[in-house]
Parts: structure tokens; C-alpha cells; sequence
């Protein structure tokens, strides 16, 4: 699998030519790109979206049931 | 009304950290990229019956998102982003997240470039999409993202005066710009 993907991967840099280059593991920009993007993406999702999707959930619940009687 | 697909709302979760950092990426600040992704969140949550299970989450939140961005910049003729407050919010908010020096000029210099051309880069060097999937993300052809994605990259290679090209040696096309990229 590991093998398929860096396959994949080198097919694609090749296909776009310098383009490619920002998902080379070695390419400066990509890395730091990387690290600031996950540096966001590890942080905990913030309680007001789990308390939306809740509610939300609750919302529609209520709905459906009053629908089914 | 059809009910909720349990598996919807877990795999919308599972999603949102990549959303919100798309988000913020888009618009510098946390307090404003956070109520986008929560529109983005009730337009999903009211479109679910289009989302068919099993075919890409990530990319039909991402779309959702952009759409619902443009709408409001429409609406408000907002800027896409704040660029002045933008960095200093994001600092004094986060100021452990984005503590090393290098990220920090990262982002200012990420800040610094077109708005279609941070999506870009942000979306093909980061969110792991792929240039078509960006390219329908964006509602354009992959030869658009293509030289976005490029342009991005030879940009912040000249704003942060690296050769973006590791252990490659030094690149010729960004090399004679990066002399004046402090200058301001």
C-alpha cells in the first residue's frame, strides 16, 4: 500500500510538472503548509459545534416523532 | 422528513477539524472562520438528504463552505479576510499553536497571497485533495488550480526567501526575486 501511494504520488509530480512539487516531503513550503495547517486541525473542536450538531440532532427527533404520531 | 443517518453526524465530526482549518486558513481569523464553519454546519445539516453516504465527506463540506463564504462576501461586500487584524488575532488568541518563529512568518506570508491562490495551496499542499478534487471544490478546471497551486508556491518561496526545493539545490525562478520580499 505504503509502495501504491509514493507511486502515486511521483505519477502526480511528474503529471504537473513543478506544480507537484508542494506535496514533495522534502518541499519547504509544503512542510511548513503542513505543520500550520495541522497545528489548527489538532486543536479540540470547539464545544459550540458539538452543542449545534446536538441540537440539531434533538431538533429533528422531535420533528420525526411528532410526524410518526 | 426522513430521519438523520446516524452515520451522517459522525462522519460530519470526523471532518471538522480538516474544515476548520481550511477555514481558517481562508480567513486568517479564528473567531470569524469558526462562525463560517458553523453556517457551513446547519447548510449541511439541512442539505443532508443530497449527500449520498459514502462518497467524499470532506469535499462536500469544503464545497459548502466556500459557497457559503462567497455568498456572505457577496451579501456584505466583506473582504475574504482581515488581513490587518489577522495575524495579531490569531496571535494574541493562539499564541502557543503558532509559537515557532517559522510558522509565524509563514502565515503572514500566507496572508500576503491572492485569495484564490491561498485557497489553492491550501487545498492541494494541505487539506490532501487532490487537483481535481480541488478543481471541482473550486468550480474550476485543474488546469486553473494547476497554476495556482504553482503561482502560490513561488510566491511564499520568494516572501520567505527558502528554495522550497529541500535538498534539491536552490531554484532558479524564485531566487532573483527574494531580495526584495523584506523590503517592506
Amino acid at each position: 500500500m505504503m509502495n501504491n501511494k509514493k507511486e502515486d504520488h511521483e505519477i502526480r509530480r511528474k503529471e504537473n510538472g513543478h506544480a507537484g512539487d508542494i506535496l514533495d516531503p522534502n518541499n519547504q513550503i509544503g512542510i511548513r503548509l503542513r505543520s500550520l495547517y495541522s497545528a489548527v486541525q489538532e486543536e479540540v473542536i470547539p464545544d459550540r459545534f458539538l452543542d449545534l450538531l446536538e441540537k440539531l440532532d434533538q431538533v429533528e427527533r422531535l420533528s420525526s416523532e411528532k410526524v410518526g404520531k | 422528513m426522513t430521519e438523520s443517518q446516524p452515520s451522517f453526524k459522525r462522519e460530519l465530526l470526523a471532518s471538522l477539524p480538516s474544515l476548520r482549518a481550511f477555514a481558517i486558513s481562508l480567513i486568517g481569523r479564528h473567531d470569524r472562520a469558526d462562525d463560517l464553519v458553523q453556517d457551513t454546519i446547519m447548510k449541511a445539516w439541512a442539505k443532508q438528504d443530497h449527500y449520498q453516504m459514502g462518497t467524499n465527506m470532506k469535499a462536500w463540506l469544503f464545497t459548502i463552505l466556500r459557497n457559503e463564504l462567497f455568498s456572505q462576501m457577496r451579501k456584505h461586500g466583506r473582504e475574504i479576510q482581515d488581513s490587518d487584524g489577522a495575524f495579531t488575532d490569531s496571535m494574541a488568541t493562539h499564541p502557543s499553536q503558532y509559537g515557532s518563529m517559522d510558522l509565524q512568518d509563514f502565515r503572514r506570508a500566507l496572508e500576503k497571497l491572492p485569495p484564490d491562490q491561498r485557497e489553492a495551496v491550501v487545498l492541494v499542499g494541505a487539506s490532501g485533495f487532490s487537483y481535481e478534487e480541488a478543481a471541482e471544490i473550486c468550480g474550476c478546471a485543474v488546469g486553473t488550480i494547476k497554476s495556482r497551486v504553482n503561482r502560490a508556491r513561488l510566491r511564499l518561496q520568494e516572501l520567505l526567501q527558502v528554495t522550497g526545493e529541500g535538498d534539491y539545490g536552490p531554484d532558479a525562478t524564485s531566487a532573483p526575486l527574494t531580495s526584495k520580499a523584506f523590503a517592506f
